[in-house]
């Protein structure tokens, strides 16, 4: 073992006045899957574009694989980003592009393959999320199951060694979800990826995660295996995965 | 005290959002001279701008020179002096009216749907997605469209002033009764080459006014539909503010 892969240590930021992440401190194990639960506004897609470098810490560090990345610029920063895939929580796929080219788009763009070699990857990937008939639609054509599938396809084009789903299965039905869900972990076992997942759906996540962190208030309030945050006996895990609306955290 | 501190907040913000704009123009400008550049975006970008604005161009354009011919001609009557119809409509349209009308009618059809484009774009988090990709979104999206509206306003303003000149003469001469030669023989004489630069260089700095403008909205368009649809009011007010602005400028230093 050489450290863990994703070391955030004491992070804050706020916006305008509000401070949205206090204080958090998480570690993320090469190749496990972490899901990070907590209520809306609760920071969590503020922590995820932390990981991305699109926001800068106020305070507090984050390592990737040893390296401080909220100082780098550039060509640094943009290597490091190359080395993460993102799912993002509505796909975010371009919708001036098809499917097909939606996932071929960052081999295009980054690599010199063929275009022989892109289109077969493409495909590969499609087939991979049960999507190869579907190449030729745009995104506002399939549902948005099919659009979730895509964004993830896209995600893995470039073979990251760190996946992020921002809620990969919002909005989606209950069928949908746990077909995404082993979606997830079937990838997972087959490329082998770090995946660190932002997700609502309780009690579906514990049959995916090697771990859970609560994020509340902008700070991980207990983080541990799936077993031992369903047997929690802090109040607010344990209201937020009963789902209880009396209890500490109070409905606003 | 309360009208001051108002007062006071007003010019804070807008010197940091004009300040905004200055660091945008200049970070996409940076971007312009640094290859690669996508070519399929641009010509995309041309297509939308350039193209797909012609059918308003030429109905704007010809009415516009039918106009100026029977407003022109009308005055100029008063002083026995129709024969310079010719030139006085291809004076105005190509040193004034072409290259701002055209401005005005391509920030309302293309401007606008641009600014709701890329505001569409950062809210569905698809520049976000650029930048998680390790692509520059300033490469990928501003460059091209700024680019594209330097090519494509001097070639609509240039066909806003055939147009009109013809518009022109379809009223002066045509209905009005001025003799053809004289329309296009006076014309001649009186336009200069430096008339046509001119209307060129007004043409080519509104393609970059109205592109930036647009652009800059969208990039940084608030949440949700409203933050979209108040983006691209602000975007088509501010661009067309600007033009007849920047135009009165232009025109005095380059007179």
């Amino acid at each position: 073992m050489s450290g863990p892969m994703v070391e955030i240590r004491n992070v804050h930021k706020s916006f305008g006045g509000q401070q949205v992440l206090r204080g958090v401190d998480l570690q993320v194990t090469q190749g496990e899957i972490l899901v990070i639960i907590g209520r809306s506004g609760g920071g969590k897609s503020v922590l995820l574009k932390h990981l991305m470098g699109l926001l800068k810490p106020d305070q507090g560090e984050i390592m990737i694989s040893g390296q401080e990345i909220s100082r780098l610029r550039g060509r640094e920063l943009d290597q490091l980003r190359e080395r993460f895939g993102v799912v993002f929580q509505g796909g975010a796929l371009f919708d001036s592009l098809t499917v097909f080219e939606n996932v071929a788009f960052p081999l295009r763009e980054k690599t010199r393959l063929p275009e022989e070699a892109i289109r077969e990857k493409a495909l590969t990937l499609l087939k991979q999320v049960g999507l190869a008939d579907m190449g030729h639609k745009y995104p506002a054509e399939v549902s948005g199951g099919m659009r979730k599938r895509v964004a993830l396809a896209r995600a893995l084009t470039m073979e990251p060694e760190v996946v992020l789903f921002d809620e990969p299965t919002t909005g989606l039905d209950p069928i949908m979800v746990n077909a995404i869900h082993r979606l997830i972990l079937d990838l997972h076992r087959r490329v082998g990826f770090t995946a660190i997942l932002v997700s609502h759906e309780i009690p579906e996540i514990f049959g995916i995660a090697d771990r859970v962190a609560m994020l509340h208030r902008g700070a991980v309030v207990e983080a541990g295996t799936p077993e031992a945050i369903q047997a929690s006996t802090n109040p607010v895990v344990r209201q937020f995965i009963t789902g209880d609306p009396e209890g500490p955290i109070q409905p606003d | 005290m309360r009208i001051l501190r108002l007062l006071g907040e007003w010019v804070l913000t807008s010197l940091r959002g004009g300040g905004r704009m200055m660091i945008f123009l200049g970070t996409a400008l940076f971007w312009i001279f640094l290859p690669p550049l996508k070519w399929r975006r641009m010509i995309a970008r041309i297509h939308f701008i350039g193209a797909k604005s012609l059918v308003v161009i030429l109905l704007t354009g010809a009415f516009t020179g039918m106009v100026l011919g029977l407003q022109v001609f009308y005055t100029l009557t008063k002083f026995g002096s129709e024969a310079f119809l010719g030139p006085a409509v291809a004076l105005s349209l190509i040193r004034e009216l072409g290259p701002v009308l055209c401005a005005l009618m391509v920030t309302g059809r293309a401007g606008s749907a641009l600014t709701a484009e890329i505001g569409i774009m950062r809210i569905t988090e698809q520049i976000d997605a650029l930048t998680a990709m390790a692509l520059n979104p300033m490469r990928y999206l501003i460059v091209p469209t700024i680019l594209a509206g330097l090519i494509a306003f001097p070639l609509l303003t240039a066909i806003f002033d055939l147009v009109g000149i013809y518009g022109g003469y379809l009223v002066g001469v045509k209905l009005l009764g001025i003799g053809e030669g004289t329309y296009f023989g006076e014309m001649e004489t009186y336009v200069d080459l430096w008339d046509i630069t001119q209307g060129i260089l007004k043409s080519l700095s509104f393609g970059l006014l109205v592109t930036w403008v647009c652009c800059y909205k969208g990039f940084y368009a608030g949440y949700g539909a409203e933050g979209v649809s108040r983006a691209t009011t602000e975007a088509v007010v501010l661009s067309s503010v600007l033009i007849l602005v920047w135009d009165y400028f232009v025109g005095s230093v380059l007179l």
